[in-house]
């Protein structure tokens, strides 16, 4: 056994880690360690090859690789120590981690912990489509990674289920590839996706979107074959009659991403149900002492940018908590979403100042109001032209002393004009 | 062409025990099975449950196999080294009315020699089985579960182990009697042997047309199944059935824990046209959920996280009310052909004990002397996962491989997926290495370690991205390699 101890240990080596690792740095801890299962440093960006990246942060339109380089880059500078290839097997309630890789087991006592593990892309059995189980089935994600990272084709004749920015992505690789992109399924009458995705992935190379509509079986008995698709009510049911069978050799779900969590529920970690990850402050400190949680295993994040900037508070709040000791044990206030909202993110508080907070709305609307509540007192309200699942809406509350104070619970609400 | 002594077809649950039981003798052995695994139809897709034998009509061939299958299991457990657990069964009466029939399961248990069978108020039963609400039931002890594919691998690959020959994605498509001998006409060549069991399932008609006209009918109903995730296993304890239903000689839609904690619903019984059907329907996934519901309230929805289907070979139709005995016989007019026909429900837990007959049978027509350099596998390997540390730490540092986290979901490692991938069946596809060491079989469903292990294939095993299969010989997994990779 290998034993070390660290003041900062980040799981997960992709954007979010590397951000929280070198936010540490800076912000004064001085043994910061980075944990990969990968034998690369970036996370899923490395097999990301279109461009997007950035934008926000940099002002250029980056690849996934370009941008990962930039943080890695940034990591060798600071000299955090990375251990690649190295899978985290579980972590205690004292921030003890084990971990696994080929020079043998290592025991990692930490300071402070920051998860970043990702997330991993919803199956075939999280929506439950009947039918056969052939070969030719796969997540997008899964797609992507053979055919940017590995060189290997999955099929000729390709079918998509779901309408989230991966599947989107896939079509227009695919096509770029010389495979028939036969269509994109979506059972919500909107795609999923972010808008710009939909016009330059598939409306600039003709592939058709089939909203309200679901795959409702899959045949074939060695490769899939053919799968039915059928148009969907108001209550998403399929309608009897609507069904048309498309022949296909290859099926690419794009269901959407789960954070990846098993870590954090095996230590006991309070878990969000809407976001699937764990229920943090405005510290990004979950509900263990200690253990911050950023990126897409905090939440699904629509762009890496906005995930770095939430992901670097991260790793500086885990840098000031491993210098200190225990934390003071204050009441927190829950942060609840309202009327028209899914989530909120954080979902405590328990410190005054300006919070930042990210959320995403139930459908899309225009000409809204957000309003932050305390109670009935009014923390801030602004005019929305334009709100959208699948984009995520960051703002900044300024919470007073008084309302920490005071308030139980604070409430984010989309209101009609 | 090649001579044996023995050809089985069919490596299922059957083929394989009797493969088994022949490997300890100084016999030629082959066994032709179509699919590219052992345990690829029923033997792979059912409830895994070792039955008590209480379900069966005293005097019947399934009812004296099962009991005497099921002393043997223990053991079998123990040597071959696969997980089995007797978490017994509760099969639960409503009112006075289903009452009866639990005591008729009782006496039909008594009279087969089944054990410790009890009736049981449902306020104690609600004790054991705090979610299940019912009025009276029926706790039989001796029932246990297995991974069936678990238990047919083993098997067979002991017997590889023995030198008996497994002859994978091959399939039978003729048979000729000749004198002394059988010529066997595959697609993968010609074979001749003297004796032919066959053990083909489904297709066991179709292998005996090919001599004889048969005087049987096979009748394919199809069981589908819901699989929970594993954050619900503590719903129930033991296995929880309901009475039997009258009809279709099944036992109706049972929750059934898995010995890795995921909870099994079903099987339904739906007979249908083509015994190569294996879909899971919409309709069904409802029917299985609502029935399991009325015997698990708390239930939720979401605890499905995947469905399957079996499709038993039944030599009954629905009309005739579904119910028939096995037929384990050889042929009056084919001699050496010995026939095993309609081996539904139990047959996972006959397998061992029909095997046993099928040797006596054999051994009438020619000697069969106890090899004496049998080597019996010795009890099951631990996974990386269920090791202590300090075991872990030495096995890494004497082997980098098992540092290497192949699957995360099940904390597999490379030296395990190589172990598997190394098997003596020369099976290769992708199930192979996932019903061998339970890679891709967690939440994700492989969309972590299929990369890995397809790098595996290719480097290690020289498998070309063209010829990766999923679990059947046309289950391609790629197209294609777009372009070579280049060293730089
Ligand atoms: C297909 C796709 C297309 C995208 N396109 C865009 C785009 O165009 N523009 C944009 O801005 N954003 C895009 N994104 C989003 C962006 O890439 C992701 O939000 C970002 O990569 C997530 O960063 P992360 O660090 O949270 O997770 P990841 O990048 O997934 O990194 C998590 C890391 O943790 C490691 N890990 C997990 N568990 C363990 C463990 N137990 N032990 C050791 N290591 C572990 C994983 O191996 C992985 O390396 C896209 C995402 C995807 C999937
Ligand atoms: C839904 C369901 C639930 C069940 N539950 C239980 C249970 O809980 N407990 C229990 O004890 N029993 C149970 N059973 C019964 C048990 O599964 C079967 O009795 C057993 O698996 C039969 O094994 P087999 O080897 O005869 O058939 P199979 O497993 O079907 O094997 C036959 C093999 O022959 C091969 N084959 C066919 N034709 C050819 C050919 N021409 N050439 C080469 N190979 C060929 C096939 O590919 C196949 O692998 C259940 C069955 C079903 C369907």
């Amino acid at each position: 056994m290998i034993s070390k101890s660290v003041d900062v240990a980040v799981i997960g080596g992709g954007p979010a880690g590397l951000a929280a690792a070198v936010s540490a740095k800076q912000h004064g801890a001085k043994h910061v360690v980075i944990i990969d299962r990968n034998s690369w440093l970036g996370g899923i960006l490395p097999q990301c090859i279109h461009d997007g990246f950035g934008v926000e942060e940099t002002g250029v339109s980056l690849t996934g690789p370009e941008y990962a380089e930039k943080y890695v880059e940034m990591a060798e500078k600071q000299d955090i120590q990375v251990l690649k290839e190295t899978m985290v097997l579980q972590f205690d309630k004292s921030k003890e981690i084990i971990a696994v890789n080929k020079k043998g087991l290592y025991k990692i006592k930490a300071g402070a912990i920051v998860l970043a593990m990702g997330c991993r892309e919803k199956t075939r059995w999280n929506v439950l489509i009947p039918g056969s189980r052939p070969s030719g089935i796969y997540t997008a994600g899964v797609a992507q990674s053979f055919i940017n990272l590995y060189n290997i084709m999955p099929g000729k004749n390709v079918i998509i289920l779901g309408s989230g920015d991966v599947g989107l992505i896939m079509a227009r690789r695919l096509k770029f590839e010389g495979a028939n992109v036969l269509g994109v399924v979506e059972i919500l009458p909107y795609a999923s996706g972010l808008p710009r995705n939909v016009v330059q992935c598939l409306n600039d190379y003709d592939i058709p979107l089939f909203l309200n509509h679901t795959i409702t079986c899959i045949d074939g008995k060695e490769r899939i074959e053919q799968v039915t698709i059928a148009q969907v009510d108001e209550h998403m049911h399929p309608i009897a009659g609507t069904e048309k069978q498309i022949s296909c050799d290859t099926l690419l779900l794009s269901l959407g991403l789960t954070p990846e969590n098993e870590l954090s529920k095996n230590v006991g970690i309070e878990i969000d149900s809407v976001t699937g990850g764990p229920i943090v402050n405005q510290m990004l400190e979950t509900t263990l002492d200690g253990v911050f949680a950023c990126g897409n295993c905090l939440q699904v994040y629509d762009t890496v940018d906005m995930l770095s900037l939430d992901a670097k508070r991260a790793g500086e709040h885990a840098t000031e908590k491993a210098s200190l000791q225990k934390r003071k044990q204050k009441s927190n206030i829950r942060i609840i979403p309202g009327d028209g909202v899914r989530y909120v993110v954080p979902q405590l508080v328990d410190k005054s100042g300006m919070i930042p907070l990210t959320f995403r709305v139930e459908k899309p609307k225009e000409n809204t109001i957000l309003r932050v509540l305390a109670g009935d007192e009014e923390l801030l309200r602004k005019k929305m032209r334009w709100v959208n699942p699948a984009n995520m809406v960051r703002i900044e509350v300024d919470i007073s002393a008084e309302t920490i104070a005071s308030a139980e619970t604070l409430k984010v609400i989309i209101d009609d004009c | 062409m090649k001579n044996f002594q023995v050809a089985i077809i069919g490596g299922g649950v059957i083929g394989s025990a009797i493969a088994w039981e022949l490997s300890k003798y100084k016999v030629d052995v082959v066994v032709f099975e179509m699919g590219s695994d052992v345990a690829s139809g029923a033997s792979k897709a059912n409830s895994g449950v070792i039955h008590s034998g209480i379900n069966s009509p005293t005097d019947s061939l399934k009812a004296r196999f099962c009991v005497e299958g099921n002393s043997m299991f223990q053991t079998l457990a123990d040597t071959l080294g696969f997980q089995f657990k007797w978490v017994g069964k509760w099969i639960i009466a409503k009112n006075q009315h289903e009452e009866k029939e639990l005591n008729r399961l009782q006496n039909v248990g008594i009279a087969n020699n089944v054990p410790y069978l009890k009736v049981i108020d449902g306020s104690e039963v609600e004790k054991k089985e705090p979610n299940v609400s019912c009025y009276k039931a029926l706790w039989v002890p001796t029932a246990g579960i297995i991974f069936p594919y678990e238990f047919t691998i083993a098997l067979a690959e002991n017997a590889a182990e023995n030198n008996v020959k497994f002859l994978l994605e091959t399939k039978v498509i003729g048979l000729k009697k000749q004198r002394n001998n059988f010529e066997i006409l595959t697609d993968k060549g010609n074979f001749q042997a003297q004796i032919v069991v066959n053990a083909a399932g489904l297709n066991c008609r179709e292998i005996v047309s090919m001599v004889e006209e048969p005087d049987f009918q096979v009748y394919p109903c199809r069981g589908e199944y819901l699989i929970l995730d594993k954050n619900y296993s503590s719903l129930i304890n033991s296995m929880i059935y309901p009475v039997p239903v009258k009809e279709l000689g099944v036992l109706g839609v049972h929750i059934t824990p898995t010995i890795e904690g995921n909870i099994l619903i079903g099987p339904s019984a739906e007979f249908i046209g083509d015994a190569e059907d294996k879909r899971t329907t919409k309709e069904m996934m409802s029917t299985l959920f609502k029935e399991a519901k009325e015997i698990i309230p708390a239930l939720p929805k979401k605890a499905v996280i995947s469905a399957y289907s079996g499709i038993r070979c039944k030599l009954a139709s629905e009309k005739s009310g579904g119910w028939a005995d096995y037929r384990i016989e050889e042929s009056k007019h084919t001699t050496g052909l010995i026939n095993l026909l309609g081996i539904e429900s139990p047959g996972l837990t006959a397998a061992p004990a029909i095997a046993r007959e099928v040797m006596k049978m054999i051994s009438k027509h020619m000697e069969l002397q106890k090899k004496n350099n049998f080597k019996l596998k010795k009890g099951r390997i631990k996974r990386f996962s269920e090791m202590p540390l300090k075991e872990q730490s030495d096995l890494v540092k004497n082997d980098e491989r098992w540092g290497r986290i192949v699957c995360r979901c099940e904390q597999i490692t490379e030296a395990e997926v190589i172990n598997a991938l190394s098997n003596p069946l020369g099976a290769r596809s992708l199930s192979a290495v996932k019903y061998r060491c339970r890679a891709g079989m967690g939440r994700c469903q492989g969309g972590f370690c299929t990369q890995h292990i397809v790098r595996i294939m290719e480097e290690q095993f020289n498998i070309g991205i063209d010829d990766m299969k999923l679990k059947s010989p046309k289950s391609y997994l790629f197209e294609k390699r777009t372009r070579e990779v280049k060293d730089d």
